[in-house]
């Protein structure tokens, strides 16, 4: 085996690299189970039921995927043999870091949906994952099974309940793609792909597969109704049609490089290595994305990436891009099944694991020493941390101990932040939530720190609600005034941010001015934004002023570190529109350096904020409950005893769908409060939904809360403590 | 009453009599340093020289707390810094401020390195366009104003006075070897040549001292030189006057040649 899929690994239009994405539980990690066991990789005992990649201690006892899981297999179609190179990611929000990341490592996606719950929310995220990173997708509809043993539905309606699900698919599908690909990517029945079936039984079908066996929908409704799925299975095995699918559907790295490439790397395409990356070629310069980077007992620190330039060799020297560090990697190896197998070279193409890339993270692009190339586009994580908890060693002496592992825990996780203050020995973890940080409590401990957790405290954002000055920033020497204004940001333009149509970060060049005004900014405005920071603007209106080019960016570092830390109570500000309207500037270079331009615009920022009528943001989530009908009041009051808002209730058979919002301060503990309400007879599952004003009963409320436990004054400060 | 004291250049004894009579009047005595220092000297000698108290203030307590002028509205207050009081700083805020609130103000001059550069080189100082000053590099602050000072200076004919950073919170003084490379970097960014290895420069170091260097070169010659402990100051002169080329070349050991270009 391992030697075919040496072979394979050099005949790129052989190699599929793929992604399972999902809402939670709608059966990802069932079908790579039972793909492994049907292309011989794991015994059939093993997947399904065991959820064999499932394989931490936490995922299992959990039910649920907490890491994305690498694996690959070998698939004969059409008298030629194939290698599939799968990741399987979890579902749960929290740990959607991993979706993002998997997707810039594959270049099609299985995107799995449960017959039974249809389209939810997170089916939508990690479609617009994949779609963001031109990654295309294929569906396989889920757990048919149910809806035939538990819903009761008949052939008819089986096939209505799939077009249904298949349209829903495919209108996000066309508005999310990237623009060449709107006609080419939706799935179609016809051409097989989509399949239904049941990955927990085994077994999958499509219309091709329909049409050359004679299996119809009234055939599929009898097996499993009389319990015969196994036949089924005979016919239409899962593995073969899954992994035909993904063979005629999904691109191989020699296709999908060519359009990939230019969307997530920065540098010019012309050039020796963004050709050999365009070309997959394996003698081109050395081009590895690093999305994963996990910590082995016994090999290290183990970074995962994808090849898509050159070939990497172990014991070579290699040179990260983006921190300019180098290291010496000791082994490359390639998956085999689930194991991670040493080779000597990984060419173009391909999914690597190295070991040694001492100090690598993920987002990271690297390349062989003494080669320069651009880097890969960042990773751009699209939900932020909402939930934070303090830890403290339990024995002082792990007090250096505890510091060293949370440093590894944030290098192994990009979407948790870790803020060590080693003063006070209380250091600030911040996840997605409450499980996220559960989990990662857990591994601390089992790194050999006993922890002390506090309870979780939600982290709330400032913004504004009116538009005030233009206010006076001035320098501590008072020889440098800057002018500010400050409103909300407009929605159009705020969402366009939120949704990844508007990049943060500083902005180069005049092309971007035809986004902003796109989504509504004034031309006058679009031309002169700064920077786009946590989904605020920060536009230069000035005109011909000198020395300005000088301090522009000092004055953006400084806008940027008054946004990290609010004033109502340090926590961080977004939504808003702030304009340098003016600036007066002395004369001399060492009298409006970092030490006086970085307070000014900072006062200037805060006075204004503080002027602008400022509030306070929670975050808040969307919660749906799937519980019997008898449940449905006990869950509906679990939601409004919790600030909840009802939005929809639906039924189905027996079972009714309540859809809610919550604000995430009120969700803790929530997991055992259904539980208990609905006898455990409930599935549900959350989905961030941003921030919103948090009521105004509860801002002094919060804001006093916050900001002693910062050890901040009681009351935040006036404008006029920022711009007198 | 809020006496402004200058220093003047170098140690304590460049502080004019006047400056020691204001200082034993004074009811408090503060200083700030991180403009310009005195480094013949210890704010000990000049306490113990004449028998007084200083208090050094840093630019937070200055600037933004305004120690010397609220003092200054109860008591005598002398706010003493390097050089000349209101010259190279941002002290006429503080001018202006104490004149709002009717706070009596005497100024007591010091030397200042602004008339001391040119002087001790023999340039003249009538012929000197706007000041300017390298400041450290940072990331996101690397200006090329100073650069373009003296490119509008040269323009109009005018030497240029180029000033060095201080950090005398972090202990670091620029060298003119740094001044120069900094000024060196900023042309080749910038792609043109005002300033190149072949330009005319002068270095003058502890001005004031009894062990003052004037040193006029060409820049690539200079860079390799060391001219000893702070500060440093340097000089890029225009178009030169006769008897400027002579003082240069006499004072400063700078080439023979520049004698031939006169005018
Ligand atoms: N009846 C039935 N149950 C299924 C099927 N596929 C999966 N399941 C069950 O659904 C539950 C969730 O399956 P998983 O494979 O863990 O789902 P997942 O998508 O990997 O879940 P996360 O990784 O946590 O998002 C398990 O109890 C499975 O046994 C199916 O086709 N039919
Ligand atoms: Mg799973």
């Amino acid at each position: 085996m391992i030697e075919k899929i040496k072979d394979l690994m050099y005949q790129p239009e052989y190699i599929r690299n793929i992604g399972i994405v999902a809402h939670i539980d709608h059966g990802k990690t069932t079908l790579s189970d039972n793909l492994l066991a049907g292309a011989g990789m794991i015994s059939e005992e093993l997947a399904g039921d065991q959820r064999f990649l499932d394989f931490d201690e936490q995922e299992q006892a959990r039910g649920i995927t907490i890491d994305a899981a690498n694996v690959s297999m070998v698939h004969k179609f059409k008298d030629h043999e194939y290698l599939i190179n799968l990741i399987d990611t979890p579902g749960h929000v929290d740990f959607g870091g991993d979706v993002t990341r998997a997707m810039r490592a594959v270049d099609g996606a299985v995107v799995v949906v449960c017959a039974v719950e249809g389209i939810m929310p997170q089916t939508e995220t990690v479609l617009r994952q994949a779609l963001k990173e031109n990654v295309r997708p294929v569906l396989f509809i889920n757990k048919v099974d149910r809806l035939i043993n538990e819903l009761k539905l008949g052939g008819d309606e089986l096939q209505q309940r799939f077009f249904k699900i298949i349209a829903n698919a495919n209108k996000l599908i066309r508005s999310m793609a990237p623009e060449q690909f709107k006609e080419e990517w939706p799935v179609k029945v016809e051409d097989g792909s989509v399949a239904f079936g049941s990955a927990y039984h085994n077994w999958a079908i499509n219309v091709p597969l329909m049409q050359k066996t004679g299996i119809n929908f009234k055939d599929i409704y009898e097996y499993c109704k009389n319990d015969k799925q196994d036949e089924l299975a005979k016919k239409a095995p899962l593995n073969d049609v899954l992994l035909g699918m993904v063979v005629e559907h999904l691109p191989s790295p020699k296709v999908s490089q060519k359009y990939r490439v230019p969307n997530i790397w920065s540098g010019d395409i012309d050039t020796v290595e963004g050709q050999g990356m365009v070309h997959t070629d394996p003698n081109s310069p050395l081009a590895v994305m690093v999305t994963n980077v996990s910590i082995d007992k016994h090999a290290g620190e183990i970074a995962t990436g994808r090849v898509y330039g050159g070939t990497i060799e172990k014991g070579t020297e290699i040179y990260f891009v983006g921190s300019m560090g180098k290291a010496r990697i000791q082994q490359v190896g390639i998956y085999m099944g689930p194991e991670r197998i040493n080779t000597d070279q990984v060419p173009a193409g391909n999914i690597v694991a190295i070991t040694g890339a001492k100090n690598a993270v993920a987002g990271e692009t690297v390349t062989s020493y003494g080669t320069k190339i651009s880097p890969f586009e960042s990773i751009e994580h699209i939900s932020e941390p909402v939930v934070t908890v303090a830890v403290e060693a339990k024995n002082t002496k792990d007090l250096p101990k505890l510091i060293e592992v949370l440093r590894q825990v944030g290098k192994e996780d990009p979407t948790v932040r870790v803020e060590i203050n080693e003063e006070t020995g209380e250091h600030l973890i911040s996840g997605m939530g409450e499980l996220h940080l559960e989990i990662i409590a857990y591994r601390i401990n089992e790194k050999g720190v006993e922890i002390e957790t506090s309870e979780p405290i939600v982290v709330y954002r400032e913004t504004v609600t009116t538009k005030a000055g233009p206010v006076e920033g001035k320098s501590p020497n008072k020889h440098n005034k800057f002018y500010v204004e400050i409103e909300p940001l407009d929605k159009t333009v705020f969402d366009a941010i939120q949704k990844g149509d508007i990049k943060e970060g500083k902005v180069k060049g005049k092309s971007q001015a035809s986004t902003f005004t796109e989504y509504g900014l004034p031309k006058d405005e679009a031309k002169k934004v700064w920077d786009v920071y946590k989904r605020s603007l920060f536009i230069n209106m000035t005109r011909g002023i000198q020395y300005l080019d000088e301090i522009k960016e000092l004055l953006i570092e400084g806008f940027e570190s008054a946004l990290d830390d609010g004033p109502i109570a340090r926590e961080k500000v977004m939504g808003l529109k702030v304009s340098l309207k003016d600036a007066k500037i002395h004369e001399d270079a060492v009298h409006r350096g970092p030490a006086q331009v970085l307070p000014a615009i900072r006062k200037a920022v805060y006075g204004g904020i503080m002027m602008a009528k400022p509030t306070l943001l929670e975050p808040i989530q969307k919660v749906f409950i799937n519980v019997p009908q008898d449940y449905m009041g006990a869950a509906t009051r679990e939601i409004q005893n919790r600030r909840g808002q009802i939005v929809d209730m639906s039924q189905e058979g027996d079972m009714a769908i309540v859809e809610s919002t919550v604000p995430v301060a009120e969700m803790f503990g929530f997991a055992g409060d259904i539980r208990s309400a609905a006898e455990g007879r409930c599935l549900w599952s959350t989905e961030n939904a941003g921030f919103e004003r948090l009521p105004n009963e509860l801002q002094r409320k919060i804001i006093k809360e916050i900001r002693a436990r910062k050890g901040l004054s009681p009351e935040p400060y006036g404008p006029d403590h920022y711009l007198s | 009453m809020l006496y402004f004291v200058g220093l003047g250049l170098y140690d304590e004894k460049d502080i004019s009599l006047k400056g020691v009579e204001a200082l034993k009047k004074a009811d408090e005595i503060y200083a700030e340093f991180y403009t310009a220092r005195l480094f013949g000297t210890s704010i000990s000698c000049i306490e113990k020289m004449l028998g007084v108290n200083i208090k050094i203030l840093s630019r937070a307590e200055v600037e933004e707390e305004a120690i010397p002028l609220k003092n200054a509205e109860i008591k005598d207050v002398a706010f003493l810094s390097a050089g000349d009081t209101l010259t190279a700083t941002t002290h006429s805020d503080m001018l202006i401020e104490a004149r709002k609130r009717r706070i009596p103000v005497t100024v007591i001059h010091g030397s200042s390195i602004l008339s001391a550069a040119p002087g001790i080189a023999g340039l003249q100082a009538y012929k000197f366009g706007k000041v300017t000053t390298v400041p450290f590099p940072e990331e996101n602050y690397f200006p090329h104003s100073p650069y373009l000072a003296i490119k509008a200076n040269m323009e109009l004919k005018l030497h240029t006075l180029v000033l060095l950073d201080i950090r005398a919170h972090e202990g670091r003084y620029m060298t003119a070897n740094d001044g120069l490379k900094y000024l060196l970097k900023v042309g080749e960014e910038r792609e043109d040549d005002v300033i190149s290895k072949d330009t005319l420069a002068v270095v003058i170091a502890r001005a004031g001292s009894q062990t003052p260097v004037v040193r006029a070169d060409r820049i690539g010659k200079l860079i390799e030189e060391d001219f000893g402990g702070p500060l440093h100051c340097l000089m890029i002169p225009s178009d030169l006057h006769f008897i400027e080329a002579e003082a240069l070349v006499v004072l400063g050991g700078a080439p023979e040649e520049i004698l031939e270009d006169d005018l």
